[in-house]
C-alpha cells in the first residue's frame, strides 16, 4: 500500500530554508514562535512536519507561503526567494490552509463549488478555458462530480477539505503546503484523503509539504518527517529510521524458568539497552529487534531456559516524541502544557496565525 | 513514478504577460464579479440598507416640510426635499459603507482573504474590487432612493442629482476602504460593532444631516468644523439647488477627495502588509 520507493538523490531541491525565524508580540510578551528553522526539500518528496499543537509548524508554514514576513532568515521556495521575490513564489506553490481553528479552509459558504474552481483558476492567470479544463479534471481525480453546482456550505466536512486541496492544485504548482489537511475529519474521510494526497505525487509528481500532529497520518504519507518542537526542528529522518534510532523496537518474551539468569543473560546481549522483568515477563529495548531475536532465543535455550511467548512491538512515532521531548504528543490537555520547560512560549495559541 | 514525469511539473502552467497597471484592473475586475454575485445571490442586505433612508423620508421628511415653511431651516428653499434628500443620501453612505467592515471577517474566518493572499492576486486588488462593488450598490441605492425623493416632492436639476451622487461614491470609497482595514485588523465583530457606533454616530450627528448646523450654537458649530461630512453635505445642498461653482462646492469636492485618498492608502496598508 505504501509508496517509498522515492529516491532522493535523483531530485533538486525545491525548498530551502535558513534559519527561518518568527517573534510575535503578545500582550506585552515577546513569544519566539519559530526559532531558527533550517529545511530542505527535494522535489517530488511528501514531507511531514510534526509537532504538538503551538510548536511553531502553522507559522513556519505561514512564511515559506509568503503570508508571513519571517523576523529572521530566509528561504528559495520553488527557484524564487521568499523575501525579494514573494509574487513569484505565489504563481508557484499551491496553499491548503488549516480548516479547524480561528480561520477555515478558505471556501465561501455562498459560493458554488464550481465558481470557487474557475476564480481559483483566473487568479493564478489562467484563461477561462484552462481553469475550466483543471477543474474538470480536479473535480473526477477528487472525486467532486456532481457538486460544481451546489454552494459550498452545504458539502460534508470530507467533500468541503477535498475541494479545497482542488483549490490549492489548480496551477498544477510545483510545491503544495498542506496545514493539517486531515484534521477534523472521520476517519474514512482521512484515509480517502491520505489517497488523494499520495496521487499528487504519482499523477502530479508535485511535492508535498504538510503539518500535522496526527502520528499515523505522517507514518502513512511521509517519506521524511520533522520533528518541531518549541519553535526548533528537534530530528528529522525516515520515519522507519527515527523510531529505529531513536526508540528501539520492544521485545517482550515471558519464560518459564527463572526469570533473573533469564534477564542477566538478555541484558548483556548487543542492542539491548533497557530491561526490565515483571513476573516473568522480560521487557527489554532493543536496536533492529527482529534481527536480534533469533540470537536471544539461542542464548536462552542454552541456558535451558524455555519461553512461552515472544512479542516484539514496533515503536510509534509517538514513542519517539516521547524521546525526545519527555512529552507525548497526543497530549494536548493544559496539564501537557505545564509539563513543558519553564518559559515555553511556544506553548501559547497565540503564536500559531498571529492573533486569535 | 519516472523522473519524467517530474521534470514536465519543473515549468508550473501559469501564463504571465500583462503586468502593472492592467493586472491590478483585472484582479480588481476578478474581485469585483465575485463579490458583486455573492451579493446578488442574497440581496437581503442591499435592500435592507436601502429600507431605513426611505423610512426617513417617509416619516420625517413630513415633518421637516412643516418646519421649512417656519422658516426655522434658516435657509432660503422653497422644497424642503432638496434640503433633506442630500443628507439621506450621506447617510446612506455613511452606514451603508461603515458597515462593510463585517463581512471582511465573515471572509476571513472562512480564509478566504489568506486563501487569495496566496495567490499571484494583487493584495491592493483585493480591497479595490471590494470596494467598487460596494460604490457599485450604494450608488444603487441612492438611486432608488432620489426616485423616492422624487415622489415625494423632491425638485432638483438632473446636473446636480448626478453630481451629488458622485460625492456620494466618494464618501463610500473612504468608508468601506477604512471599514475593511478595521475589520482586517481587529477580526472580531464584538469589537468592530461598538467602535463604529462611537465613531459614526457622532460624525453623523455632526454633519447636519438632519438640520443645518447653522441652527446650533457657536460651538457646535466649531465642532462640526473639524468633522469632513458637513463640508461634504453644504456642497451636495448646493448642487441639488442648482449651484456649481462656489466655494462651498469646491470645499465639498478637496474635502471628499482627499479624505478618500488618506483613506484608501491607510487601508492599502492593512491589506498590503505581510502579517495580517
Amino acid at each position: 500500500m505504501r509508496r517509498r520507493g522515492w529516491d532522493s538523490r535523483r531530485y533538486p531541491v525545491i525548498i530551502e530554508a535558513q534559519g527561518l525565524a518568527r517573534t510575535f508580540i503578545s500582550r506585552k510578551r515577546t513569544v519566539e514562535a519559530v526559532r531558527g528553522v533550517d529545511l530542505a526539500v527535494k522535489q517530488g518528496e511528501i514531507v511531514g512536519f510534526l509537532g504538538p499543537n503551538g510548536a511553531g509548524k502553522t507559522t513556519t508554514l505561514r512564511m515559506l507561503t509568503t503570508l508571513l514576513r519571517p523576523t529572521a532568515g530566509t528561504a528559495v521556495v520553488a527557484g524564487c526567494d521568499l523575501l525579494s521575490d514573494p509574487v513569484g513564489v505565489r504563481r508557484r506553490i499551491g496553499y491548503v490552509p488549516q480548516a479547524i481553528g480561528a480561520t477555515a479552509g478558505g471556501t465561501d459558504p455562498n459560493c458554488l463549488v464550481g465558481e470557487e474552481l474557475a476564480i481559483q483558476g483566473r487568479a493564478y492567470r489562467l484563461s477561462a478555458g484552462q481553469a475550466a479544463e483543471r477543474a474538470a479534471l480536479l473535480v473526477d481525480q477528487l472525486e467532486l462530480t456532481g457538486l460544481e453546482t451546489r454552494l459550498c456550505k452545504t458539502l460534508s466536512g470530507g467533500q468541503r477539505r477535498r475541494l479545497e486541496i482542488a483549490l490549492g492544485l489548480i496551477h498544477s504548482p510545483a510545491v503544495v503546503f498542506l496545514d493539517e489537511p486531515t484534521t477534523g475529519l472521520d476517519p474514512q474521510s482521512r484515509s480517502n484523503l491520505w489517497e488523494h494526497i499520495r496521487g499528487l505525487r504519482e499523477r502530479l509528481g508535485s511535492t508535498v509539504f504538510l503539518t500535522t500532529h496526527y502520528l499515523e497520518e505522517a507514518d502513512a504519507l511521509c517519506d521524511r518527517v520533522l520533528v518541531i518542537d518549541n519553535g526548533k526542528i528537534i530530528a528529522e529522518g525516515v520515519p522507519e529510521e527515527l523510531k529505529r534510532q531513536i526508540s528501539g523496537d520492544v521485545v517482550t518474551l515471558t519464560v518459564s524458568g527463572d526469570p533473573v539468569t533469564a534477564k542477566r543473560i538478555l541484558g548483556g546481549r548487543p542492542g539491548v539497552r533497557e530491561t526490565t522483568a515483571d513476573g516473568r515477563a522480560i521487557r527489554m529495548t532493543v536496536e533492529h529487534g527482529e534481527e536480534a531475536l533469533p540470537g536471544m532465543l539461542r542464548a536462552l535455550d542454552a541456558a535451558g531456559i524455555s519461553m512461552e511467548s515472544i512479542q516484539l512491538a514496533r515503536p510509534t512515532l509517538d514513542d519517539v516524541f516521547l524521546t525526545l521531548t519527555g512529552r507525548s504528543l497526543r497530549d494536548d490537555s493544559p496539564a501537557g502544557h505545564q509539563q513543558a520547560p519553564a518559559g515555553d512560549a511556544a506553548g501559547d495559541d497565540v503564536t500559531e496565525g498571529g492573533k486569535r | 513514478m519516472t523522473a519524467a514525469t517530474l521534470t514536465e511539473q519543473d515549468a508550473p502552467g501559469v501564463a504571465e504577460h500583462r503586468v502593472g497597471v492592467l493586472t491590478f484592473f483585472d484582479d480588481t475586475m476578478l474581485v469585483f464579479r465575485r463579490q458583486m454575485k455573492l451579493s446578488l445571490r442574497n440581496p437581503a442586505w442591499v435592500i435592507i440598507g436601502l429600507i431605513q433612508p426611505i423610512l426617513y423620508l417617509a416619516f420625517f421628511g413630513p415633518l421637516l416640510a412643516t418646519i421649512a415653511k417656519g422658516g426655522l431651516l434658516g435657509v432660503s428653499r422653497t422644497d424642503p426635499y432638496s434640503f433633506f434628500v442630500p443628507g439621506l443620501l450621506i447617510q446612506l453612505g455613511l452606514f451603508g459603507a461603515a458597515f462593510v467592515g463585517f463581512t471582511i471577517i465573515a471572509d476571513w474566518r472562512a480564509g478566504v482573504i489568506e486563501r487569495f493572499r496566496v495567490t499571484p492576486v494583487s493584495r491592493m486588488a483585493l480591497l479595490a474590487g471590494r470596494v467598487l462593488r460596494d460604490v457599485v450598490t450604494l450608488t444603487v441605492q441612492a438611486g432608488v432612493l432620489v426616485l423616492a425623493g422624487l415622489a415625494f416632492g423632491l425638485r432638483a436639476p438632473v446636473a446636480g442629482v448626478l453630481i451629488g451622487m458622485c460625492f456620494v461614491a466618494v464618501v463610500a470609497v473612504s468608508l468601506a476602504s477604512v471599514s475593511y482595514a478595521v475589520g482586517l485588523l481587529l477580526k472580531s465583530e464584538d469589537a468592530l460593532a461598538p467602535l463604529l457606533n462611537m465613531v459614526m454616530v457622532p460624525l453623523m450627528l455632526l454633519s447636519g444631516i438632519m438640520l443645518p448646523m447653522t441652527l446650533g450654537p457657536q460651538w457646535l458649530r466649531d465642532v462640526a468644523k473639524v468633522t469632513p461630512f458637513g463640508y461634504i453635505i453644504n456642497a451636495m445642498r448646493e448642487v441639488f439647488a442648482g449651484h456649481y461653482a462656489t466655494t462651498v462646492v469646491l470645499e465639498g469636492v478637496a474635502v471628499s477627495v482627499g479624505l478618500a485618498a488618506v483613506c484608501l492608502w491607510l487601508a492599502s496598508r492593512a491589506f498590503v502588509r505581510e502579517n495580517a
